[in-house]
C-alpha cells in the first residue's frame, strides 16, 4: 500500500523533473542552433559538416551545429518568440529585420559581415514539363489562356512574394504601367489553381500531384526538381528575374547568453570561404563570390536579376504595397 | 424465437413471409455490405498498407536502416516513447481528479467545468499550441521572467508540489473512525497547517542550500521538451477524464459510503472500492489518449521549433523527411507510427472482449468489492 503511494509521489516528481531542460550547453562541446527556411536543409547540412571538421582541427573545439527549418516568417516569428537560434539564415530582409527590431539583434547587423551578409543569393526561374509542351519562355507566356501556374501563397511564403515581385518586376521593368502590372498579375493569380502555403508544398503539387504547367519556384529546389524527375521536367531561365537575398546574422542577444559569439561568427564567417562557396554553388544556390560564380556559369546562366530596389522603396515598402493587409494581391486576388 | 418456432409447424409459407419482412431483400444487405467493405477497403485498407508497401520499398534491410541509421529519426522515436507517457500520466492524475470531483460533489460551477473539459476537443490544435506560445513565449506573459532566471519558481513549485502530496496522504490514510483514530489524527487542522509549513520549509531550505537549481539560467518551456509535453496533454486531457465520468456517476457513491461506514480510511477506500469499479473505463481512456497523444502534430509543430534531433516528434520527422524528398524514410518512420496504432487498436478490441459491453463497465465487480 505504502509502496503504491510512494510511486505515485515518484511519477509526480518525474513530471517535475520532466521539466528540466535537457540542454545545459556548459559542457565541452559547444552547441549552435543554425534557424533556417525550408529548403535550405541539405545544404547547412553539408557546410555544418564541414565546418564541424574545420573548427575541431583548428581550434580544438568540438561543435555542435543544431538546424531547425520552417516557412521563414514563422521561423522569424518563433525566433522573436524565444526559439533560441545562434544564427539565423532566413529567406529574406524582411524577416531577419523583424527579429533586429525586437532588440534581438544589433542594428546595424547587415554590414557586420562581407557582401551586406549575403554568402549566396538566388533567383526565381520556370520548371515546365518535358519538352516544354506550352512553349513558356518568359513572362508574358504565362498569362497565355490555358497554362496553369503552381507558385505558394505571397502572403505566407518567401517563395510566394518573390513570385509576386518578379511577375510585377517583368512588366514595369520593361517599360509597363503600374495600370499594366496589376492587370498582368491580376491574370496570372486567376491561372493558379493552388495556392500552397510554401514552398516544399508547391513543389509537391507541382510534381508528385502533377498540376499544372509551370512551377515559379527557387532556382535551387528547381534545379532538385528536375534532377529527382528524371527527365520528366525542364528547367526555363526567363530573361529577367528577381535576385533574392537569404541574408544571414548573428543573433546577439542569444549568443552572449549562451557565450557562443566567437563559434557564431567563425561560423558564418566560413560561409564565405572558397570551400563553402564551392558547396553553396554545389546546392544551386549562387555564391556571392565573384569567381567560385563564374567557375560554375554552366550551372547559372546570366539573366537579368533585378534588385527589390528597383521595383519599390525597399522591401519593407514593397511587402507592404503589394502582399501586406490592403495591398495589390489583397485586391486582385479572390480564393476560389 | 419461440414464436417463430411455432408458426412455422403449421405453415412453412407464413414462416417464410415472417422471415421476409423481417429482412431487408438480399440485394440491398449484398450492396450495403459491398459499398461498406469498398468504402472501408479504398479509404482504410489500401492507405494503410500502401504504409507498409512504400516503407519497405528499399527491401527489409533498407528500412532498417532508414528507421536506425539517421541520428534525428532516432531521437524522434525516443522523444515520442518520452513526451507520451509523461502527458498520459498527468493525464491519468487530472482525469481523475476531474472525474472524482464531477460526479461526486455538486458545487457551483460544475457543468461549466464539464464543458471546459471537453474544451480541448473543440479547440483546434494550432490554436493551443499558440496559446502556449502566447504564455512563456520571449514576448508572453510570462517569458522574459523565464528567460532570465527560470529556475527561481522551481524550489516554489517543488515544495508546493510535496506540501500538497502531504496534505493528500494525511487525509487518505486518516482512519474513517473517530474510534480507531489517536492524537495526532484528532487534529487535521493543526496538523496540515504545521506540517505542510515543515514540509515546504524544509524541501525549500534544502533547495536553496545544495543550489539544485542553477542560477540566472532560462527556463525553456516552449521549443524544449517540457512544451512538446504540455502540448500533447492538453490536447489529449479530455481522453482519460471522459472516460471515468460516466463510469463513475453509474456506480454511485453507495459501495464508498458503505465502506466508509466499515471504518475504512481514505486510501483503503479508493483501492479497494474506487480502483476496481473504474478499472476498466480507466484503461480505455488511457489507450484512447495514447492513440491521440502518439500522433499529435498541431498543437506541437507549433510549439516545437523544429530542431532536427531535438525537438521533433515522430509526426513532425515523417513531414520534414516528406519534404526532403526521403519518401522510404518518412513511410519507414510512418509505419512504426502505424504499428504502434494498430497495437493500440488491438489492445481496445481485446479490452472489448474481456468487458463484453459497455454497461459491465460500471458493474460492481462482487468479488472484490467485498474485500
Amino acid at each position: 500500500m505504502a509502496r503504491n503511494n510512494f510511486m505515485k509521489a515518484l511519477l509526480t516528481l518525474s513530471l517535475i523533473v520532466g521539466l528540466v531542460p535537457s540542454g545545459l550547453a556548459n559542457g565541452n562541446p559547444v552547441t549552435l542552433l543554425n534557424v533556417s527556411y525550408d529548403p535550405t536543409r541539405e545544404l547547412w547540412r553539408d557546410i555544418n559538416e564541414n565546418f564541424r571538421r574545420l573548427h575541431e582541427k583548428q581550434k580544438g573545439v568540438k561543435v555542435s551545429i543544431k538546424q531547425s527549418h520552417g516557412g521563414s516568417s514563422t521561423q522569424a516569428r518563433a525566433v522573436i518568440d524565444g526559439l533560441d537560434a545562434d544564427v539565423v539564415t532566413l529567406a529574406s530582409y524582411l524577416d531577419t529585420d523583424a527579429i533586429s527590431q525586437k532588440g534581438l539583434i544589433k542594428t546595424g547587423w547587415i554590414d557586420r559581415l562581407p557582401n551586406r551578409s549575403l554568402p549566396y543569393y538566388s533567383t526565381i526561374v520556370f520548371v515546365v514539363r518535358k519538352g516544354n509542351p506550352k512553349r513558356i519562355k518568359d513572362w508574358p507566356d504565362l498569362v497565355k489562356p490555358g497554362i496553369a501556374i503552381v507558385t505558394p501563397n505571397p502572403k505566407t511564403s518567401g517563395n510566394g512574394y518573390l513570385s509576386f515581385f518578379c511577375a510585377w518586376g517583368s512588366v514595369v521593368l520593361r517599360g509597363g504601367s503600374r495600370q499594366d502590372a496589376i492587370d498582368y498579375v491580376t491574370k496570372l493569380y486567376k491561372q493558379v489553381p493552388v495556392l500552397d502555403s510554401g514552398a516544399r508544398g508547391a513543389s509537391t503539387t507541382f510534381v508528385q500531384k502533377g498540376i499544372g504547367d509551370v512551377h515559379l519556384a527557387w532556382e535551387n529546389e528547381a534545379h532538385l526538381e528536375v534532377r529527382e524527375a528524371k527527365g520528366e521536367l525542364d528547367l526555363v531561365y526567363p530573361p529577367i528575374s528577381i535576385r533574392a537575398e537569404p541574408h544571414v546574422a548573428v543573433v546577439d542577444k542569444n549568443v552572449d547568453r549562451h557565450k557562443t559569439r566567437e563559434v557564431a561568427e567563425a561560423y558564418l564567417k566560413y560561409t564565405y570561404t572558397d570551400e563553402a562557396q564551392e558547396i553553396i554553388a554545389k546546392h544551386f544556390y549562387r555564391p556571392s563570390n565573384e569567381s567560385v560564380l563564374k567557375k560554375n556559369a554552366a550551372t547559372f546562366p546570366d539573366i537579368r536579376l533585378f534588385s527589390i530596389t528597383e521595383i519599390a522603396k525597399s522591401f519593407q515598402d514593397a511587402h507592404k504595397q503589394f502582399i501586406g493587409d490592403g495591398g495589390v494581391f489583397d485586391t486582385i486576388y479572390k480564393p476560389k | 424465437m419461440n414464436t417463430e418456432a411455432a408458426v412455422q409447424k403449421p405453415q412453412a409459407g407464413a414462416a417464410a413471409r415472417i422471415q421476409r419482412a423481417r429482412q431487408d431483400p438480399t440485394w440491398v444487405r449484398w450492396g450495403l455490405t459491398l459499398v461498406a467493405v469498398a468504402v472501408v477497403g479504398v479509404l482504410v485498407v489500401i492507405p494503410v498498407v500502401n504504409i507498409f508497401v512504400q516503407a519497405l520499398s528499399d527491401g527489409v534491410g533498407g528500412y532498417w536502416k532508414n528507421l536506425v541509421a539517421d541520428p534525428d529519426t532516432r531521437h524522434s522515436i525516443i522523444l515520442t516513447l518520452t513526451v507520451v507517457p509523461i502527458a498520459l500520466v498527468a493525464n491519468i492524475i487530472f482525469g481523475f481528479m476531474a472525474a472524482w470531483a464531477i460526479a461526486r460533489f455538486d458545487f457551483p460551477g460544475r457543468t461549466l467545468l464539464t464543458a471546459l473539459i471537453d474544451l480541448p476537443f473543440s479547440v483546434s490544435p494550432v490554436v493551443a499550441g499558440l496559446m502556449f506560445v502566447l504564455i512563456f513565449g520571449l514576448q508572453g506573459y510570462l517569458g522574459s521572467f523565464l528567460r532570465e532566471d527560470g529556475y527561481s519558481v522551481m524550489p516554489y513549485l517543488i515544495s508546493l508540489l510535496a506540501v500538497g502530496v502531504f496534505i493528500l496522504l494525511f487525509f487518505l490514510f486518516r482512519p474513517a473512525s473517530p474510534k480507531t483514530r489517536h492524537e495526532l489524527w484528532n487534529h487535521p487542522w493543526t496538523v496540515v497547517l504545521v506540517g505542510s509549513a515543515g514540509v515546504f520549509g524544509l524541501l525549500f531550505f534544502l533547495q536553496v542550500h545544495f543550489e539544485v537549481w542553477p542560477r540566472n539560467e532560462s527556463l525553456k518551456i516552449i521549443f524544449a521538451t517540457p512544451g512538446l509535453v504540455l502540448a500533447t496533454a492538453f490536447v489529449t486531457f479530455p481522453f482519460v477524464a471522459r472516460e471515468l465520468i460516466p463510469v463513475m456517476e453509474a456506480v454511485g457513491p453507495d459501495e464508498e459510503l458503505a465502506a466508509l461506514s466499515l471504518g475504512a480510511s481514505g486510501w483503503q477506500i479508493f483501492r479497494h472500492i474506487t480502483v476496481p469499479n473504474i478499472k476498466w473505463g480507466l484503461v480505455y481512456g488511457v489507450i484512447l489518449c495514447n492513440a491521440r497523444a502518439m500522433g499529435e502534430f498541431g498543437a506541437v509543430y507549433v510549439v516545437s521549433g523544429h530542431i532536427a534531433g531535438q525537438t521533433d516528434t515522430m509526426p513532425l520527422r515523417i513531414e520534414k523527411l516528406f519534404q526532403e524528398y526521403n519518401l522510404p524514410g518518412a513511410f519507414a518512420v510512418a509505419s512504426v507510427l502505424t504499428l504502434l496504432a494498430i497495437l493500440t487498436l488491438m489492445a481496445k478490441i481485446k479490452l472489448e472482449r474481456k468487458v463484453p459491453s459497455r454497461a459491465n463497465l460500471s458493474e460492481p465487480k462482487t468479488k472484490e468489492a467485498r474485500l
